[in-house]
């Protein structure tokens, strides 16, 4: 099954409904298919290959998105935040390929072997270009939706697979067809790189909810926009989230139009989350938890988890505002030791995933296993309800003395602490323990003591798990969706040590 | 009939249209709508055919249905008048648990 189907059944069946864009300049679902079509034919004239994107979000996106699949060909965004040679070395990897690029960032890609160029503009204006609406396109049964670059937080990127396939899949078994009220309209602020970016026009096609793009997120900007569109809907990384509260708790604005607030692609810290309930209190919180290589989401926290957990006295209902809720009905989720036994309730170990929705696969090389099975590499437990706990990833973890110690859990009990307003902790090597436990700490208000934070740990958790070395830092270093960059951190803490201290 | 995912078919006697979701391995297998064999989608329509009373439900775009025996699943793209069968037994309604949107 094809994602274009998607798209074809939301324009046969309300060809007039707004799709894409502000409320009173958007396009409609009849007129999105119309330049998919046109744009899939342009596509295959200009040359074989992926269609690279190389831009901000807009409507070029969406459109992006149904002309690849129109011909069938892999849409695959890069992230164009990289450096020039970073970037240039990934669009290189794509050819032979077509990549539209925003006309101000050609400079940067110029020149780039077996790359057909051609700006945003000129493949905006082919898709309104009757030449290109009334072109035969070709027949052609290639099955790779999308090819999407990982963050590559550990190492060189990895082109992850999609196929048509899963991302239709996770569609039509999580979406009600054409469900959204009229006046329903969703905020897209993470990039067109990021699997939530594109999972978002898929869905949001599906459902029939219009879909606001905004260029480049800044907390600013998304409440603004989210004011003059009346947004109802919208998804945030947890940073995002967490620089849009300050300019909500300022007053002023109360966006009364707000129903649903989905959040994910890294761990949100439990006083982050508890803020914005108080805050937007009839605002619907999920939680959705995924991978590129699942199509996104395959664990959900309902509305309904968020308010009991928020409302219980219960620590086990309580704790689980910190989980990523329970497996979607149409995936399978287990945790399994090193030695690949199922683990039980309670007990940490790898997270396994299964189902029509799950792709792992990178270019030339599937990880998925025989039987289906996909080893996300994410360190994580489920309670005895069926609530997903994920700790990190899995090469995060720290190994101290034989003990695995996650530090994700000792990262929410810091950051209890009222001086403290953002920490990482990691591990360090160590000639005893072969790692020891590190915390880099930004301040808030007086900066605490070492000692003081220690204490605060070891009086929460166990001793092994307070951190030995601690360091205080101004910031912490993520990338542009809200990942801490660990190893970044790691290689500055792993420096020798400079003179005086 | 080759009921093989990603497949399309359409009613010889009302509107509907349908793309397989999951397969059969049953090669005997007969789909029909509205009590006639579906036509492959792109082949040419069988004339003269009637919906029959016992197979008129109809079917909605954006529903899937199920035969629970052979584990056939149908998402419907196109509504029709006539319901879905798979050797005479009616396809029911797939009731999917309502999730919020996450991405």
């Amino acid at each position: 099954m094809h994602t274009s189907l998607l798209l074809e059944m939301a324009s046969e069946t309300f060809p007039d409904r707004l799709a894409v864009g502000p409320h009173d300049d958007g396009v409609t679902y009849g007129e999105l298919a119309a330049r998919a079509r046109a744009g899939g034919a342009w596509l295959a004239a200009q040359g074989p290959g992926p269609l690279v994107f190389i831009g901000v979000n807009g409507m070029a996106v969406p459109t992006a998105i149904f002309a690849s699949a129109e011909v069938a060909r892999p849409f695959a965004p890069l992230n164009y935040r990289l450096s020039d040679e970073d970037l240039r070395r990934l669009l290189a990897r794509t050819a032979p390929s077509v990549a539209v690029v925003d006309d101000e960032m050609m400079a940067r890609v110029a020149g780039t072997p077996g790359v057909v160029l051609a700006t945003r503009g000129a493949f905006e204006a082919a898709c309104r270009d009757p030449i290109w609406r009334d072109a035969e396109k070709p027949i052609v049964d290639v099955d790779i939706a999308v090819l999407l670059f990982t963050s590559g937080t550990t190492g060189e990127p990895k082109a992850a697979v999609l196929r048509h396939r899963h991302l239709a899949s996770y569609v039509i078994s999580t979406v009600e067809f054409m469900h959204a009220d009229e006046d329903e309209a969703a905020l897209v602020s993470v990039p067109p790189y990021h699997i939530a970016g594109i999972a978002a026009t898929l869905t949001a096609v599906y459902a029939g909810r219009r879909n606001v793009y905004l260029a480049t997120f800044t907390p600013e900007a998304w409440v603004e926009t989210a004011a003059t569109e009346k947004i109802t809907h919208a998804m945030l990384v947890p940073t995002m989230l967490a620089r849009v509260l300050p300019l909500l708790e300022a007053g002023g604005e109360t966006l009364p139009h707000l129903r649903a607030l989905s959040y994910g692609g890294g761990r949100m810290p439990q006083s982050v989350i508890e803020r914005a309930m108080r805050l937007l209190p009839n605002v619907d919180f999920a939680n959705g938890y995924g991978l590129t290589e699942t199509s996104s989401t395959i664990a959900v926290l309902l509305p309904e988890d968020h308010r009991a957990a928020i409302a219980s006295d219960d620590p086990n209902v309580r704790r689980r505002l910190g989980s990523v809720g329970r497996p979607l009905p149409s995936v399978e989720i287990e945790i399994r030791g090193p030695d690949g036994a199922r683990l039980g309730p309670g007990v940490s170990g790898e997270v396994h995933v299964r189902g029509e929705q799950i792709a792992g696969e990178y270019l030339h090389k599937t990880v998925l296993q025989d039987d289906g099975w996909f080893a996300t590499n994410d360190s994580g437990w489920m309670d005895g309800d069926g609530y997903l706990f994920v700790e990190g990833r899995l090469d995060d973890v720290i190994v101290r003395g034989g003990e695995n110690i996650s530090p994700g859990e000792i990262e929410d009990v810091l950051r209890l602490h009222p001086n403290v307003a953002d920490v990482a902790v990691l591990g360090l090597p160590d000639d005893q323990w072969g790692e020891r436990v590190a915390a880099v700490i930004v301040a808030q208000h007086d900066a605490p003591s070492a000692a003081a934070l220690a204490d605060w740990v070891k009086t929460r958790l166990r001793s092994t798990k307070t951190p030995e070395t601690w360091e205080f830092r101004a910031a912490l270093p993520y990338n542009d969706t809200g990942k801490l960059l660990r190893r970044v951190l790691r290689q500055d803490l792993s420096r020798p040590p400079t003179a005086g201290r | 009939m080759d009921l093989k995912p990603g497949s399309r078919w359409k009613s010889a006697v009302c509107s509907a249209e349908v793309i397989v979701v999951r397969a059969t391995k049953d090669a005997a297998a007969r789909l029909e709508c509205g009590g006639h064999e579906m036509n492959a989608a792109g082949a040419s329509p069988t004339p003269g055919g009637t919906l029959s009373p016992d197979f008129s439900g109809g079917v909605q775009v954006g529903k899937r249905y199920v035969d629970a025996d052979s584990g056939v699943e149908m998402l419907c793209t196109k509504a029709g008048q006539g319901s879905l069968s798979l050797n005479g037994r009616l396809l029911t309604l797939k009731e999917a648990k309502a999730l919020p949107s996450s991405d």
